[in-house]
């Protein structure tokens, strides 16, 4: 299973590399959604530190619901997702690999575009570099497990662009609850509860588990 | 129906008594048959028979609502439908070595099918700048190149020039020296009867 969902991420990521459809639309997004919350809000106020956290991780959110978008949607051309039922490949592995890919290329988008936000809030992460990175990962892989497992139950719709978000990012409130707390914790150098890293591991091995579960009644016609 | 495959009995696939419902309306109805291993049927039928649909149970892309279908594990299956499964942005190669890695082809096969088709001149070229026959012509490997016991293949001549159907022709004809069992549907009556040893007609979901 491993090997095949290796096969069907290597060709996700192909395929993003040579097109750059959700690549380009997730990182401008971020970085002009970044610029324009700094005329917003004012970095330099003396609370910035407090909620600069929350809004980078609302940017992210919103950079991950248009790349999952497209994962299983970019099956639909040439009926490919047909062909890749009929194939041996367990649902488990289609989704496990387009999970991934999606994880790659969100955490490409994230750290691309961190420079960003450090410039224009005027903030350091590397008080807690290694908390801060636990946090993108595990927090990227909370958004792009669920997000992922919503693609696949919205791509036979035609109103998948709204739906994904709709259905997606009420489920998304523990993880960015968690992420903005361990967030804020880095930028103003007070520790954060450990609590918040086991809502993140425990929601991530939660809905991994469910969605590898579930692939197959999610993916049967 | 218990499945033939497992006991033995020489028959490569079957149905029993399947329906398959869209919604309420039957689009298959008691459908009972038998195919032995070789065998290249021709499912002919007009639009709206029930042809593609009882393909899609062949390839267990779906499952009956009532009855049984026999058939061999998907390693073994080669489904070729409407769409041609081909992804625009990668080459021809890659598009083969991605889909023959999943049905576990030797490593050469898709290089060898590209040549077969005469094809490998455009082989690191995307996808996405070939003309319909030439994805065709690929879209097949990805169904034969792991040399499968059954073809299902869903209306295979249409839209394709005459030298891309001769050239269908003569790999079909090969896979049933080889041993595979072809199930075709075709509105294309005359180049399907050159290769069908057999027919099943449907006729509103029904076996006629």
């Amino acid at each position: 299973m491993i090997a095949a969902a290796w096969q069907i991420a290597r060709k996700d990521l192909r395929q993003e590399l040579r097109s750059k459809e959700s690549l380009n639309a997730a990182l401008s997004l971020t970085v002009v959604l970044l610029i324009l919350f700094s005329f917003a809000f004012d970095p330099a106020a003396e609370d910035s530190k407090q909620w600069s956290g929350g809004l980078l991780w609302l940017v992210y959110s919103f950079a991950g619901a248009l790349i999952v978008n497209r994962s299983f949607a970019r099956e639909l051309m040439n009926d490919c997702l047909e062909a890749l039922r009929a194939s041996p490949v367990p649902s488990s592995a289609l989704f496990l690999g387009k999970a991934v890919a999606c994880f790659l290329i969100l955490m490409g988008v994230e750290l691309t575009a961190l420079p960003a936000f450090c410039i224009f809030y005027d903030v350091s992460l590397l008080g807690a570099p290694w908390t801060f990175i636990a946090t993108l990962a595990l927090t990227t892989w909370a958004v792009t497990v669920l997000g992922t497992m919503f693609s696949a139950l919205t791509v036979n719709l035609h109103m998948r662009e709204l739906m994904l978000p709709v259905l997606v990012y009420p489920m998304l409130i523990p993880p960015l609850v968690a992420a903005i707390e361990l967030t804020r914790g880095v930028i103003t150098g007070e520790p954060a509860s450990e609590i918040w890293f086991r809502l993140l591991i425990g929601f991530d091995i939660i809905f991994t588990a469910l969605a590898v579960a579930l692939a197959e009644v999610v993916l049967t016609d | 129906m218990s499945n033939p495959l497992m006991q033995g009995s020489g028959v490569m696939l079957g149905a029993q008594g399947v329906w398959r419902y869209f919604g309420d309306f039957p689009a298959l109805r008691d459908i009972t048959f038998e195919i032995e291993p070789g065998a290249c049927v021709a499912l002919l039928g007009h639009n709206g028979a029930g042809k593609t649909t009882l393909l899609k149970l062949l390839a267990r892309l779906a499952a009956p609502q009532k009855g049984t279908i026999a058939a061999p594990p998907l390693t073994e299956t080669g489904y070729l439908g409407h769409g041609l499964g081909l992804y625009e942005d990668l080459s021809a190669i890659e598009n083969l070595r991605f889909w023959g890695e999943l049905h576990g082809a030797a490593e050469e096969a898709s290089g060898q099918w590209l040549k077969r088709v005469e094809l490998d001149h455009v082989a690191t070229a995307p996808v996405r700048q070939f003309s319909r026959g030439m994805r065709q012509r690929v879209a097949l490997g990805r169904a034969f190149q792991h040399f499968p016991k059954l073809l299902v293949l869903d209306e295979p001549f249409t839209g394709l020039d005459e030298r891309s159907v001769k050239l269908l022709q003569e790999v079909l004809r090969e896979a049933l020296e080889r041993g595979s069992t072809i199930v075709l549907s075709s509105h294309q009556i005359p180049e399907v009867m050159a290769l069908a040893t057999r027919t099943l007609k449907l006729d509103r979901g029904r076996l006629v």
